[in-house]
C-alpha cells in the first residue's frame, strides 16, 4: 500500500515535472523551429538584405521586407494613437471618478470584449469602418480610395485593443493604495491633482507596461487588420492607401508558399521576425510589471 | 537676503501665534460636532454624535475596533466624500464655520487639518517633493521660501538631520517610523489647526512609536490633535481629554483624568480592565 | 483656488468621462452592427445544415460544419491544454512553493509566452505537421491550438492557486500527504474555481482563432469524423465567406459572425457565475 503510494507519487512528480518543462522550453522551440525554416532564405540573400529592401518579386527570389515592416510599424501606431488615450482616460474615469457600481458592471463587459475573436471584429471593420473611410475620411481630403486601407487598419486594430489595454490599465490603478489617495486630497489636493500627482505617478510602470504590451498585441493582430488594410505592397506615408503587415502576408500566402521556391522559407522568416520582436517587447514590458510588483 | 526677510516673517508670524495661544482661556472649543449620522446603505455607523474638541489640547477618541473611531475622524475632514456609499448628516463647526455644508471648498478645508494615517503613505516623490507639494498647494511658488519651509517642517518633525543628505531621494529609502515622520511634515506644511492622527503608531516599532508620541506633546503647544487609539496605555500617556466610543455611539467622554480614574459607565469600565 | 487650477480640474474630468462613454459607445456599436447584420441572416437551416455547393459559391445550406469543427478543436486543445497546464501550474505551487525567484522566472516567461500572437503559433504548428509528415487536419489543429492555449490555463489557474494561502499545504504533508497528493488532491481542490476560469478561458481562445487554423486544420464543407480529417472553424468560416462574391454566401459569414460573438458571450459570463459559485463554496468549507 504504502509502496504503491510512493511510486505514484514519484509518477505523478515526474509528469507535473516534463509538463512544465515542455511548456518553458516551448519558445525555444518555437524560436529554433522558425529560424531553422527560414535559414535557407537567411544563407541564400543574408540579413541585412532582407530587412533593408523593399523590392518584393518572389519569382525572382527578391525578398524585401521593408514594406511589410513598414506596414506593421504604420498601423501599429495608428492603432496606439487612437486606443492609449482613450482608454487611458476611461481607466481613470472608471477607477478614481465614477461610482464603484459602474466599475463593477463594465468588468465583465470589457471581458468579454477582450474575448471576442479577431475575425468578429474584421467583420466590423468591413461593415462600418472601410466605408467609413472611403465615404467620409477620404473625400475630406479630396482622396479616392476604396476605403482598405492603413487608416482602417489602424482604427480597427486601436478598437481591439481598447479592452485589453482597458484591462491593464484598469488593474493597475486599482492597486494604488486609498491611503495614498486620502493623504494628497487631506493635503488640500483636488480630485484631479490627487489622480495626477499619487495615482498617475504611483502606477507608472503599470501605464507604460500596459501601453508597451497593447502595442505588441497590435503589431502581431493578424486576421482583423488584414481583412481591411487592402493587402498590397506599397511604401507610401498616406494614410489612405493599402498596407501589407507581416502578419497579413503570412496568413495570406500560406496557400501558395509551397509552389514557389525560396516562398516558403520568406514566410517562415517573416514569422520570426514576429516572433522575435513580439517576444522581445513582451519580455521588456513584463519585467517591468515584475520589478514594480516585488516592491 | 530675501531669505532672512522670510525668516524673519516666519519667525514674527510663529511669535505672534504664541502669544494669541498664551492668550486664549485653557478650554476654548476648536471644533463642535452637532448631530452627526453616519450611514453605509443599510448600516448606521455613527449615532449622533455631539462633542466639543477642546483647542491645544489631545483628544483620544478611544474605542474596540469597529467603533466607528476612523470613520469619526474622517468626516471631519470630509474624506467620507471618497466613499460614495457612505451619507453624513450633521454639523461640524470649525469656529463657527460648518465642514459639512455642502458648498465649502473642500480643498481650503482639508488645509485647515492634517491626516497622518495607520500607514505612512509618501507620495511618490523625492522627499523633499513630498514636503513642498503641500506647501505648493497652499498657492506659494517662491522657491526659496518653499525650501526654508520644507527644512522648517522637517525639523519640526525631528527628520532633518536623518534626511538632508539625500533630500532627492525616495521616501522609500526611509524606515517607516522615519516615512511617518515625513508624512506628518508634509501635512504640517499646510500649516493645520488641526491633527488627526489615525492610529499613527500602529504599523511602527516601539522606539519609532514613542518618537511620535513626544512629538504629539511637542506639537500640541501649535495644534490641536485628535487621535484615534486603541491602545489603552498610549491614550493614558497622551490624552488631555478621552472620547469613548462604541457601535458608533460616544459612551462616555471628559478629561483623561476622569476618565481614567473614574470611570461612570460599565462598557468604559470592562474596556478599562481588559485593555489594562 | 486660483483659476487655472480650477479650469484643469474640470477640462480633464470632462476628458475622463468623455473617453469613457465614447468607449462604451464604440463597443456597444460593434455588438449591435454584428447582431443586426447576424440575426437578419440567422435562421435554423444555418445552425443544422452544413454548406450545400460550396462554401465559396453555393449559396444554400448553413455553417453547422464550422461550428461543430469548431467545437471539436476547441473541445480537444482545452483537454490538451488542461492536461498539460494543470500540473505544471500545480507543480510550480506546490513544489516550487519555496523557490520564489524560479517561480517568479517561470510566471515571466509564460506571461511573455501569452503574448506571442497566434499566427506565428500557426507558423509553427505548419512547421511540425511539415516536420512529422501529418497533414492539415483536425488533430494538427488542436494540438496548435493547446500550444497557444497552455500557457493561458497555466497563468489563470496559476493566479488564483497562489493565493492559497502556505498554511494549508504545510497542514497536508504534517497529516502525511505526499508533494503530489497534496497538489492533486488538496490545492487543485481549493483551486478550483480557477480552474474553472482556465478552462472556460481556454475554450474560448480555442473557438474563436484563426491564425493559428489556418494552417492547419484545413477547410472543408464536411463534418469530420476522424482526427485526421480536415475541419472547418466558425473563424476561418467567415472570414473565407466573406470574400465570396455570392452575397447569400456572405450572409452566412454575418450568420457565423453573431453565432461566434453569442458563444463566447455565453462562455465569458459562464466563467464568471461558475468561479464566483466555487469560490464561495471554497470560504464556506
Amino acid at each position: 500500500m504504502y509502496l504503491r503510494r510512493k511510486i505514484l507519487s514519484r509518477m505523478s512528480d515526474a509528469w507535473m515535472l516534463i509538463t512544465l518543462a515542455m511548456i518553458i522550453l516551448l519558445p525555444l522551440i518555437i524560436g529554433v523551429a522558425l529560424y531553422f525554416r527560414a535559414s535557407g532564405l537567411l544563407q541564400n540573400t543574408g540579413l541585412i538584405h532582407l530587412l533593408g529592401t523593399s523590392e518584393w518579386l518572389p519569382h525572382e527570389k527578391k525578398f524585401g521586407f521593408v514594406p511589410f515592416i513598414f506596414s506593421s510599424l504604420y498601423v501599429t501606431t495608428l492603432a496606439f494613437a487612437f486606443s492609449a488615450p482613450i482608454s487611458f482616460f476611461a481607466a481613470i474615469y472608471l477607477t478614481q471618478f465614477s461610482h464603484g457600481r459602474m466599475l463593477k458592471i463594465m468588468q465583465p463587459v470589457i471581458d468579454i470584449l477582450a474575448g471576442i475573436p479577431s475575425v468578429v471584429y474584421g467583420v466590423w471593420g468591413i461593415l462600418v469602418i472601410v466605408p467609413f473611410v472611403s465615404k467620409v475620411v477620404a473625400p475630406a481630403f479630396h482622396f479616392t480610395t476604396s476605403g482598405y486601407s492603413i487608416l482602417a487598419g489602424g482604427m480597427v486594430l486601436a478598437v481591439m485593443c481598447i479592452p485589453y489595454m482597458l484591462n491593464m490599465l484598469v488593474e493597475s490603478f486599482l492597486t494604488v493604495p486609498q491611503g495614498l489617495k486620502e493623504a494628497s486630497f487631506s493635503l488640500g489636493a483636488t480630485a484631479w491633482e490627487s489622480v495626477k500627482h499619487a495615482v498617475i505617478r504611483k502606477s507608472f510602470p503599470g501605464i507604460i507596461s500596459s501601453f508597451g504590451l497593447g502595442m505588441a498585441k497590435a503589431f502581431g493582430e493578424t486576421l482583423a487588420v488584414m481583412m481591411v488594410v487592402g493587402n498590397m505592397v506599397k511604401l507610401s506615408l498616406n494614410p489612405l492607401e493599402a498596407g501589407y503587415p507581416l502578419p497579413a502576408l503570412i496568413a495570406n500566402n500560406f496557400g501558395e508558399m509551397m509552389s514557389i521556391p525560396m516562398y516558403d522559407s520568406a514566410l517562415m522568416f517573416a514569422a520570426f521576425l514576429l516572433f522575435i520582436i513580439i517576444m522581445a517587447i513582451n519580455l521588456i514590458f513584463r519585467y517591468f510589471i515584475y520589478k514594480t510588483q516585488m516592491r | 537676503m530675501t531669505l532672512d526677510i522670510i525668516k524673519n516673517i516666519e519667525n514674527s508670524e510663529i511669535l505672534l501665534t504664541n502669544c494669541i495661544f498664551e492668550e486664549v482661556e485653557k478650554n476654548e472649543t476648536i471644533l463642535k460636532i452637532e448631530n452627526l449620522n453616519v450611514y453605509a446603505k443599510k448600516e448606521h455607523i455613527l449615532k449622533n454624535i455631539n462633542l466639543e474638541i477642546p483647542k491645544n489640547k489631545i483628544t483620544v477618541l478611544l474605542g474596540p475596533s469597529g467603533c466607528g473611531k476612523t470613520t469619526l475622524l474622517k468626516s471631519l475632514n470630509r474624506l467620507t466624500d471618497l466613499y460614495k456609499e457612505l451619507k453624513v448628516s450633521g454639523h461640524i463647526f470649525i469656529e463657527n464655520d460648518d465642514i459639512l455644508a455642502s458648498k465649502q471648498n473642500t480643498s481650503v478645508l482639508r488645509q485647515k487639518m492634517g491626516l497622518l494615517s495607520q500607514r505612512p503613505y509618501p507620495l511618490p516623490y523625492s522627499i523633499y517633493k513630498n514636503v513642498a507639494y503641500g506647501i505648493k498647494l497652499k498657492g506659494i511658488k517662491n522657491k526659496k521660501l518653499i525650501e526654508f519651509n520644507v527644512e522648517k517642517k522637517l525639523r519640526e518633525v525631528g527628520l532633518w538631520e536623518e534626511v538632508k543628505d539625500r533630500l532627492h531621494s525616495s521616501p522609500e529609502s526611509l524606515s517607516i517610523g522615519q516615512q511617518q515622520r515625513l508624512c506628518l511634515a508634509r501635512g504640517l506644511a499646510v500649516k493645520p489647526r488641526i491633527i488627526l492622527a489615525d492610529e499613527p503608531t500602529s504599523a511602527l516599532d516601539p522606539v519609532s512609536s514613542k518618537i511620535i508620541e513626544n512629538l504629539f506633546k511637542e506639537l500640541k503647544k501649535h495644534y490641536t490633535i485628535i487621535l484615534v487609539t486603541h491602545v489603552l496605555r498610549q491614550a493614558q500617556r497622551l490624552a488631555d481629554h478621552v472620547v469613548f466610543m462604541n457601535y458608533g455611539e460616544v459612551i462616555e467622554q471628559g478629561s483623561s483624568k476622569e476618565i481614567f480614574s473614574n470611570p461612570q459607565t460599565s462598557q468604559l469600565k470592562e474596556y478599562l480592565i481588559e485593555g489594562n | 483656488m486660483n483659476r487655472f487650477k480650477r479650469i484643469e480640474e474640470l477640462v480633464f474630468k470632462w476628458i475622463c468621462g468623455i473617453a469613457s462613454y465614447s468607449l462604451i459607445g464604440i463597443l456597444g456599436f460593434i455588438i449591435i452592427i454584428i447582431f443586426v447584420k447576424g440575426f437578419n441572416a440567422l435562421s435554423l437551416e444555418m445552425i443544422i445544415e452544413a454548406p450545400k455547393g460550396g462554401y465559396y459559391y453555393g449559396g444554400e445550406g448553413g455553417v453547422l460544419n464550422a461550428i461543430i469543427g469548431s467545437l471539436y478543436i476547441a473541445l480537444g486543445s482545452s483537454l490538451l491544454a488542461i492536461i498539460i497546464g494543470v500540473p505544471a501550474a500545480l507543480y510550480i505551487n506546490v513544489h516550487l512553493v519555496r523557490y520564489k525567484k524560479i517561480q517568479n522566472i517561470i510566471r515571466y516567461l509564460l506571461d511573455a509566452l501569452w503574448g506571442i500572437p497566434s499566427i506565428v503559433y500557426g507558423a509553427f504548428g505548419f512547421s511540425l505537421m511539415l516536420y512529422l509528415g501529418m497533414n492539415a487536419s483536425l488533430l494538427a489543429g488542436i494540438i496548435t491550438v493547446a500550444l497557444l492555449t497552455t500557457p493561458i490555463v497555466i497563468r489563470t489557474f496559476d493566479d488564483v492557486l497562489d493565493t492559497i494561502p502556505k498554511g494549508l499545504q504545510e497542514a497536508s504533508f504534517a497529516l502525511g500527504s505526499t508533494r503530489s497528493e497534496t497538489a492533486f488532491k488538496i490545492i487543485f481542490k481549493q483551486g478550483f474555481s480557477g480552474f474553472i476560469t482556465a478552462a472556460l478561458l481556454a475554450f474560448g481562445r480555442g473557438i474563436g482563432d484563426a491564425a493559428s487554423v489556418l494552417f492547419t486544420a484545413g477547410y472543408t464543407d464536411l463534418i469530420p469524423k476522424n482526427l485526421d480529417e480536415p475541419a472547418a472553424t466558425l473563424p476561418l468560416a467567415i472570414f473565407f465567406q466573406l470574400g465570396s462574391p455570392n452575397p447569400l454566401v456572405r450572409e452566412r459569414a454575418f450568420a457565423a459572425a453573431a453565432i461566434l460573438t453569442i458563444i463566447i458571450m455565453i462562455i465569458s459570463i459562464l466563467a464568471r457565475i461558475l468561479s464566483n459559485k466555487y469560490s464561495k463554496l471554497n470560504l464556506n468549507n
